[in-house]
């Protein structure tokens, strides 16, 4: 009863949905399972793939003898690099940063040469997956080996031994932004040489894996000469463009579906080389197939994040005002470019400078290849290791110069009237307050209280030492304005399409080309939808991820979605009234003039009663028996929207870590942020993306680490020894917002996908150190595992290397990192 | 994540289940939960040629008491440890340690036999079984016999539990005098093994600490008492200089291995410090 009046008494202003906290309406499906992965497709005749990998990480293939895994049961074929070196190509790489950047090709499949452990070398075709998966231990490679290469301080040196042996050196590429020739700021040198104060340190972003929760899968169907590939993408638009590309299967002959997808935070941003080998293999055989990763080529195989070494330096006088920022990056390729490799520091590159007015700036940075899997985009993609860099050095400069941190911020920061302001780095940041939401989280953490309470504890020299940490961050997001991109040499524009079906029966299907994978675009796209066409929210219904359905598009990363893609909808809305209005007019029989539109319904201005609903006007033109002279029966729009900016969220991120000193654990005691992404379309899914961003942040802060061996074996191999936190790990989290809208789009909206990821890590390492600063900590290396803040603490150093000989992978029990590799080694059985 | 093939048997009784590994070839695993077996099958890291599952077996699971001692099914899961009476009266250390074990899905299906006898050094249970003395009940082709935990843990993921035997259920004794217990474990994240662990039970006699036993968990490829810490504490004044003071003899003869998560000597390091505290809080410190 109480909803019924509830729905009666607010008639006549219907409750917004824009600021709703609507929960989710394709959660329901997600959670249970109950719809289409990748991995659940089934089609008559289809059969399973296996991939032999290589065990080493650098090795020249002497022979490939597959004869025995030709014979096993279930096996229909058995495909070497050999057999598809003529027809596979390289997998693409859609960003060279520099005109003469070096790309030595990315082989799908092996062929003569092995470049890191993991890499494809055959490829088993079975009735079965197990089938599939049996005979691969039987596939017999001989490797001769070849020296790895794995430390980017060692590869980059002269004599160095070589990763490709073909090329001159390990540096791909040389990319410099220098804000004095760019004419943005002034000489960097000149601001360093006259500078009071330079403080300078060497920072280690670790590598890092994306581990989405649903593993790769990719199904590949052939019709005569067509084929439809579904697969667990984030990209399936460009995945469609490039995979043409790479087969020569013509474009319209290739359709590319992303089902309900299970995550990617950017590892799902990529051609991936199994994608490429079912479409060749698909065309060989005529059939259908099928490749599902097990986790443990997931965690090997999928491209990493991260994996840089910064170098960084600061200038400021005395005071503490700022005077220049110089960047050096070595930044880990791994074996080969894929997608975006060489972009992901590039991008980071006009980040560096963070919320801060400084005069001068010059960032260099070598792209360097290393035996190991290439990296690629990660949640933040070059804007957490640019925050990161800043974050740390503001601490670093605020304690030489023996001032607040917060005070150093404060005075260096853009202020709330400067806006819009271009940077040193050459960017328009839109609009934000970095003092209010400062204040805003110092009320939420309790500040003045804790840092009274770590007086205390310093002073009683308590065993658990208490710190504050501090991260004012601001992000790029909603890319891209395509002319930008192009000015950085990137492959494709940053527009999104969107399209809006009004079907007979009033119900509206929405098609958007910005692809999900968990974000809960269906809600978001129904709440912009049903405020601006006024229709219920239930009345919606979003359509995705379908290159035959969406055909336009360019999918989810970046924090671009709502920003970009949102807005085409909200401009393609726009059409679908525009087209109504002259509906409504002939039907109203009114001037298109006096007409106004409200809550779904056309009426004639000063005549109530009248009036003609939007659902309606959908069956008239439907039936189209009577509508105006000179315009076609549909009122049914599409729209593209190119943003002419970045959107520039922004955000105060406080961490109080405890550091128990006998021990070196560390454990955060409170966490409060407050995020300006603009407006907020629905603040369930902001709540929800800031949550997992922090997980993610704070993941690289304490827990986080890709660890290779020195042979150049993933001794993280598995999620015992990769550890990713769950809830049981990580604290309650105080957030809150500022509401500062983008000027630059439709909605106000700045993203939100990153924010959390890239503003938490930073805050999290300085308030390690600011909790053990006083005995002489200066740097711990991330992830601060316990052993690592003790040795730190009580040894000098930032922690060290962490041992690598082996893994612990099962307990106590020492395994090599052989899974899904085969090897003599990882068919054993004995007692284990 | 696919197994090797292998055959595999469900016998119903303690004699069947014998039998099965009997003729179950040259390489048998016996399925008591699959905490660690699943997942080093599925890794292809073990291959064996026959499973047997004893998750059919009658007369496996569950807690009864025996007069003097507790007698616990090697087949009773995790979560029926830590929910049993008998437990949290006679061996709380038991329930608490067993909390402490991977997550609540885990708990579910991972037996209290099968962690021992699998005896990963960086188990919690084996260092609680070694504290507490327990017994452990194993029948096998030449009958049934019953060995003490010191005889238990003969190496790295090795107990006495032979080729052909079966561990049947293990006798934990119940304690006289007034006893109080902790298991203090340090790992990363909540589902994580132990980097090292301690179980501790103290017995407290007019302000002194009469009697405490010790077991060490991931300080070398076996439980291990820290016997040095036991005598040092016998007699000692129940006072936390007391007890730090005995404790930093918590890492004598201890061989920890190195690993991505400890070095050994920070492992040494450790054990000391959660001696230390899992002591004084089983002393009410």
């Amino acid at each position: 009863m109480t909803a019924v009046e509830d729905r009666a008494g607010t008639a006549a202003a219907p409750e917004k949905e824009i600021g709703r906290a609507r929960r989710r309406k394709e959660d329901a499906r997600l959670i249970t399972g109950r719809t289409t992965w990748t991995d659940n497709m089934v089609l008559p005749g289809m059969l399973h793939l296996a991939v032999v990998r290589s065990p080493v990480a650098h090795a020249r293939i002497t022979s490939v003898d597959v004869s025995a895994a030709r014979e096993a049961p279930g096996v229909v074929a058995v495909f070497t690099g050999k057999d598809l070196a003529e027809e596979q190509g390289s997998l693409p790489c859609a960003w060279p940063v520099t005109p003469d950047m070096v790309n030595p090709g990315h082989p799908s499949i092996a062929v003569d040469q092995v470049n890191h452990v993991g890499e494809a070398v055959a490829v088993i075709v079975a009735r079965s997956k197990a089938a599939a998966q049996d005979a691969v231990e039987l596939a017999d490679i001989d490797y001769e080996p070849l020296p790895v290469v794995l430390d980017m301080e060692q590869a980059v040196q002269d004599g160095a031994d070589l990763v490709h042996d073909h090329l001159e050196s390990n540096t791909s590429y040389h990319f410099v932004f220098d804000a004095g020739e760019m004419g943005t700021g002034g000489d960097t040198e000149q601001a360093f040489s006259g500078a009071d104060v330079v403080v300078s340190r060497r920072f280690v972003q670790q590598r890092l894996i994306p581990a989405f929760m649903e593993p790769r899968s990719v199904v590949v169907q052939p019709q005569g000469d067509n084929y439809t590939m579904w697969s667990a993408t984030q990209i399936p638009h460009i995945l469609r463009v490039m995979a043409a590309m790479v087969t020569g299967i013509p474009e319209h002959k290739l359709r590319v579906i992303a089902p309900d997808v299970g995550g990617g935070f950017g590892g799902k941003l990529q051609v991936n080389p199994e994608e490429i080998l079912c479409l060749l293999i698909a065309r060989r055989l005529g059939k259908p197939v099928k490749w599902t990763e097990t986790r443990s080529e997931s965690l090997m195989t999928a491209h990493h994040g991260r994996d840089q070494v910064q170098f960084v330096d600061v200038a400021a006088d005395r005071e503490g005002n700022i005077k220049g920022l110089r960047v050096r990056l070595l930044a880990d390729m791994g074996a080969y470019l894929r997608l975006i490799t060489p972009g992901v520091p590039a991008l980071g590159a006009f980040m560096y400078p963070g919320i801060y007015k400084f005069p001068a700036y010059r960032f260099e940075c070598d792209g360097v290849f290393t035996n190991k899997v290439p990296t690629d985009a990660y949640r933040g993609a070059g804007r957490p290791e640019a925050t990161f860099a800043i974050e740390r050095i503001m601490d670093e400069l605020a304690v030489e110069l023996g001032m607040d941190p917060l005070e150093l911020r404060r005075k260096n920061w853009i202020d709330a009237a400067e806006f819009p302001f271009t940077t040193v780095a050459g960017l328009a940041y839109d609009s934000g307050d970095y003092e209010s939401a400062t204040q805003q989280a110092l009320e939420l953490l309790g500040y003045d209280e804790l840092r009274e309470e770590q007086r205390r504890r310093r002073e009683s020299g308590d065993p658990v030492q208490l710190g504050i940490g501090i991260s004012t961050f601001t992000e790029m997001c909603g890319l891209a304005p395509s002319r930008v991109l192009g000015s950085l040499a990137f492959g494709a524009g940053g527009w999104e399409h969107a399209s809006i079906r009004m079907l007979p029966t009033g119900k509206v299907e929405v098609v958007t080309g910005s692809t999900p994978h968990g974000q809960g675009h269906e809600t978001a796209w129904s709440q912009l939808v049903a405020d601006s066409l006024g229709v219920p929210f239930e009345d919606v219904e979003v359509l995705h991820g379908d290159t035959a359905i969406s055909s336009r598009g360019l999918d989810t990363y970046g924090s671009r979605s709502l920003v970009v893609g949102g807005s085409a909808v909200v401009k393609a809305a726009d059409k679908v009234i525009a087209k109504a209005r002259k509906i409504a007019a002939h039907l109203l029989e009114a001037s298109e003039d006096d007409l106004e539109f409200e809550g779904g319904k056309f009426s004639v201005r000063g005549t109530p009663g009248t009036g003609l609903g939007i659902q309606e006007i959908a069956l008239a033109i439907f039936a189209a028996h009577d509508y105006p002279e000179g315009i076609e029966p549909s009122i049914d729009a599409e729209a593209t929207f190119d943003p002419e900016n970045f959107s520039f969220p922004h955000g105060t991120h406080l961490c109080a870590m405890e550091v128990d000193t006998d021990t070196g654990f560390v454990k955060i005691r409170k966490y409060a942020c407050v995020d300006d992404v603009g407006t907020i379309v629905n603040p369930l899914i902001v709540e929800g993306q800031v949550h997992g961003g922090l997980a993610q942040g704070i993941a690289q802060a304490l827990y986080e680490e890709a660890v290779y061996d020195a042979d150049g074996n993933l001794t993280t191999g598995t999620f015992v020894d990769y550890l990713v936190p769950s809830a049981a790990d990580l604290p309650h989290f105080d957030t809150g917002n500022t509401v500062h809208a983008a000027p630059g789009n439709p909605i106000g909206a700045k993203g939100v996908g990153e924010a959390g990821c890239i503003a938490s890590t930073p805050a999290v390492v300085n308030a390690a150190l600011d909790a053990v600063r006083h005995l002489g900590v200066t740097d711990i290396r991330m992830p601060l595992t316990p052993e690592r803040v003790w040795r730190a603490i009580h040894q000098g150093g930032d922690g060290g290397d962490r041992a690598t000989a082996g893994s612990n992978a099962y307990g106590g029990a020492q395994t090599e990192t052989t899974a899904g590799v085969a090897t003599d080694a990882s068919s054993l059985g004995g007692d284990r | 994540m696919i197994p090797a093939p292998f055959a595999y048997a469900r016998p119903t009784t303690v004699e069947e289940a014998l039998q099965a590994i009997a003729d179950g070839g040259e390489d048998v695993k016996v399925l008591a939960g699959g905490q660690s077996l699943i997942p080093v099958m599925r890794l292809r890291l073990a291959a064996p040629e026959t499973v047997v599952d004893l998750g059919k077996v009658e007369g496996l699971r569950g807690v009864r008491d025996d007069g003097d001692a507790i007698v616990i099914g090697a087949m009773t899961t995790h979560s029926d440890v830590m929910a049993d009476p008998l437990i949290a009266e006679h061996a709380p250390l038991i329930a608490e340690a067993t909390g402490t074990v991977a997550d609540r899905q885990v708990r579910h299906r991972g037996t209290f036999g099968g962690a021992l006898v699998h005896a990963d050094p960086a188990g919690d249970l084996p260092a609680v079984a070694l504290a507490l003395d327990a017994e452990f009940v194993i029948v096998g082709p030449g009958g049934r016999r019953t060995v003490p935990a010191s005889e238990f843990f003969v190496d790295y993921l090795t107990t006495a539990v032979g080729e052909g035997d079966l561990l049947v259920e293990v006798r934990v004794p119940k304690l006289s005098g007034e006893w109080s217990m902790r298991y203090e474990k340090f790992n990363r994240v909540a589902q994580a093994w132990s980097i090292v662990a301690v179980a501790a039970a103290v017995r407290r006699e007019n302000g002194r600490i009469a009697e405490a036993r010790i077991g060490l968990t991931n300080m070398g490829p076996t439980p291990l008492r820290a016997r040095q810490v036991e005598e040092a504490l016998a007699g000692a004044e129940a006072t936390a200089e007391a007890v730090a003071a005995a404790c930093e003899r918590a890492a004598e003869g201890t061989e920890p291995s190195s690993d991505l998560n400890a070095q050994a000597d920070y492992r040494q390091h450790l054990a000391k410090v959660l001696t230390r505290r899992a002591v004084s809080t089983a002393a009410g410190l």
